[in-house]
């Protein structure tokens, strides 16, 4: 039972909370905008990538490099919107997840140039663990619980008691009545595009502290976040985070021996269970367990 | 000047794997609008069905059944198209950009099982030893024959997507994709035009990696990149004139010719700038289709949509 809380369960909560950040931001692009970006996951890299240039030659904690990630993942975002996205906003929706796909590509290559294809890390050496009684917990994914909380927190109430937020959804549900009752839509846009940006840079950042720094990091969890975002119902970042926790939590209990010994599924399939998620959602709830935009 | 020859050869038989690639995405976008961004599982599924059919035995993976590859490469279309029915049916009667999210997922997994299925793909080592046709000819004669037998597989594919296109199924795509409810009005059931399409089109990207793990002689998940096998693709499309046909095969020729040429330059500089420059060249792909949607978005020749009869 231990092992299970250990070694599974935790585990399981810790990539959900990364999963929930990503796929929030995700699914609040696609709402507003009405595009699958597929560039989300690039800018998690970026923001991972953005923090290890503070970590290592301000020599401060990943945690602390937190607001230099965000502050560096906001104005490629903006830079992509106005120099593509924003001249593209006409054309079919199609075309926008073409040119989000070019778009992640650049980001990358960039990484690629400045960082090499070599993983890297943000701390050295082994903090021991928490001992709360005999659930074993590192101080990391505590962190990263905490945080991610913190980021729903901050989220829900920008979405729920701003103005601006309240601007979001009504772009997100009735895109034509929010412009015609003077939504300021070009602010809101760039307004969602900083709030999805800061989110992605948080859950890469949590990711490579979880894991390692690649080109690849957040590219290998743009699969798991948009199966987060249509099991939620896309366009809510509610149900993109609620996604995002139960996709976490069914990627590691997937692993875990509940019959015979063996576990249920082999360790190097754990990714396949998000699109095993996706593809049930797709064919049982395609608008989501929440209901998502039509 | 017989390195030379080979050289050539090399080149235009990859180009032409390439054109079949761009003719099968261009049935799924150009002609029906679907967006199909698992080019990689597709070739993947249709590599690895001709290379374990026609390998010879080996303890490393599946194999020793010695087909001919003319008898596996019609599997290896048919390993592509059986892929795709299952994901098209669950994905194209939803929103478009769903069934973009799908083929990725799919890609990713079948990368996975790629590497991990040691039994049936060898994983990490791959498929090696698979008989390239015409090697009896020596060289260069035998990759001149090779050569020579893709360039009539990628005619023959030319010539179906023409008919295809020209060919009232081919309007009814075109129909679906420009104004649905239309095309419903008219009696059509978009869902099952769209299903076929897509079908058609990974058909051709199955028989591709056929091609192209036949000219490798080796088929390894390490032989299988997204951004060769599938973004590549969609560049070439996309450069070459998405919906026209001929647009596809210019636009696979224009861009690996541009590729080929930059990966040559990149290799002339000394090592650790030659790596760089390989990222220098994803950054300027990615730049090139950014550019070519924003200021020429019917590509290099548009899409002609055929006349009707006056």
């Amino acid at each position: 039972m231990l092992e299970f809380v250990n070694f599974y369960l935790i585990p399981g909560l810790v990539l959900g909370a990364i999963y929930a950040i990503a796929a929030a931001g995700l699914s609040l692009v696609y709402g507003v905008m009405r595009f699958a970006n597929f560039a989300h996951g690039d800018l998690m890299t970026w923001g991972a990538y953005a923090a290890l240039v503070a970590v290592t030659g301000l020599g401060i904690s990943p945690w602390a490099a937190l607001p230099v990630a965000v502050a560096a993942t906001v104005p490629v975002a903006w830079a992509v919107d106005a120099a593509f996205y924003a001249r593209l906003r006409r054309a079919a929706p199609a075309v926008l997840l073409i040119s989000s796909f070019g778009a992640a590509l650049m980001m990358r290559a960039v990484v690629y140039f400045v960082f090499g294809p070599t993983p890297w890390t943000y701390a050295r050496g082994v903090t021991p663990p928490l001992m709360l009684g005999a659930v074993r917990i590192q101080q990391r994914h505590l962190l990263i619980l905490a945080g991610a909380a913190l980021a729903a927190l901050a989220l829900h109430l920008l979405l729920a008691r701003t103005r601006a937020g309240r601007a979001m959804r009504a772009m997100a549900d009735e895109p034509d009545l929010a412009r015609v009752t003077g939504v300021p839509v070009r602010g809101v846009i760039r307004l969602t595009w900083a709030v999805a940006a800061a989110l992605a840079a948080i859950a890469g950042v949590f990711l490579a502290i979880d894991t390692e720094l690649t080109p690849l990091l957040g590219f290998h969890v743009l699969l798991a976040a948009f199966a987060a975002a249509i099991l939620g119902g896309i366009g809510r970042p509610w149900g993109a985070a609620l996604g995002g926790l139960v996709l976490g939590l069914a990627e590691e209990l997937a692993t875990y021996p509940f019959i015979a010994g063996a576990p249920l599924l082999e360790p190097a399939y754990k990714t396949g269970v998000a699109f095993a998620v996706l593809v049930l959602a797709l064919i049982f709830r395609p608008r989501g367990l929440f209901g998502g935009i039509g | 000047m017989e390195a030379a020859a080979l050289y050539v050869a090399t080149m235009l038989t990859l180009a032409g794997i390439y054109a079949a690639l761009a003719v099968g995405l261009n049935l799924q976008w150009g002609l029906t609008g679907l967006m199909n961004f698992g080019g990689l599982g597709f070739v993947a599924v249709g590599a690895y069905t001709s290379a374990i059919l026609t390998a010879g035995e080996s303890a490393q993976h599946l194999g020793g059944f010695g087909w001919p590859w003319w008898a596996a490469w019609p599997l290896a279309a048919a390993a592509g198209a059986l892929l795709a029915l299952p994901i098209g049916a669950i994905s194209l009667r939803l929103r478009a950009d769903y069934l973009a999210i799908a083929t990725l997922g799919v890609a990713e997994i079948l990368r996975l099982a790629v590497r991990n299925e040691d039994w049936l793909t060898g994983g990490p080592l791959g498929v090696p030893g698979i008989p390239r046709p015409f090697e009896a000819f020596g060289q260069p004669w035998g990759q001149l024959a090779y050569l020579a037998l893709v360039a009539a597989m990628v005619a023959a594919l030319f010539a179906l997507a023409q008919a295809t296109a020209h060919s009232p199924f081919g309007r009814t795509l075109r129909a679906i994709r420009d104004d649905e409810e239309a095309a419903k009005a008219a009696g059509k059931n978009p869902a099952a035009f769209r299903l076929q399409a897509f079908v058609l089109g990974a058909a051709c990207m199955g028989l591709a990696g056929a091609m192209l793990a036949h000219f490798f002689k080796f088929m390894g998940p390490d032989a299988l990149d997204p951004v060769t096998t599938t973004f590549l693709v969609w560049v070439m499309l996309i450069a070459g004139g998405s919906g026209n046909n001929f647009g596809a095969v210019l636009g696979a020729v224009a861009v690996w010719a541009v590729w080929a040429a930059t990966d040559w330059l990149a290799a002339q500089l000394p090592g650790e700038l030659a790596t760089r420059a390989a990222y220098v060249r994803l950054f300027l792909i990615g730049l090139a289709l950014q550019l070519i949607l924003l200021y020429r978005p019917q590509g290099l020749i548009g899409e002609r949509p055929p006349r009707p009869p006056a």
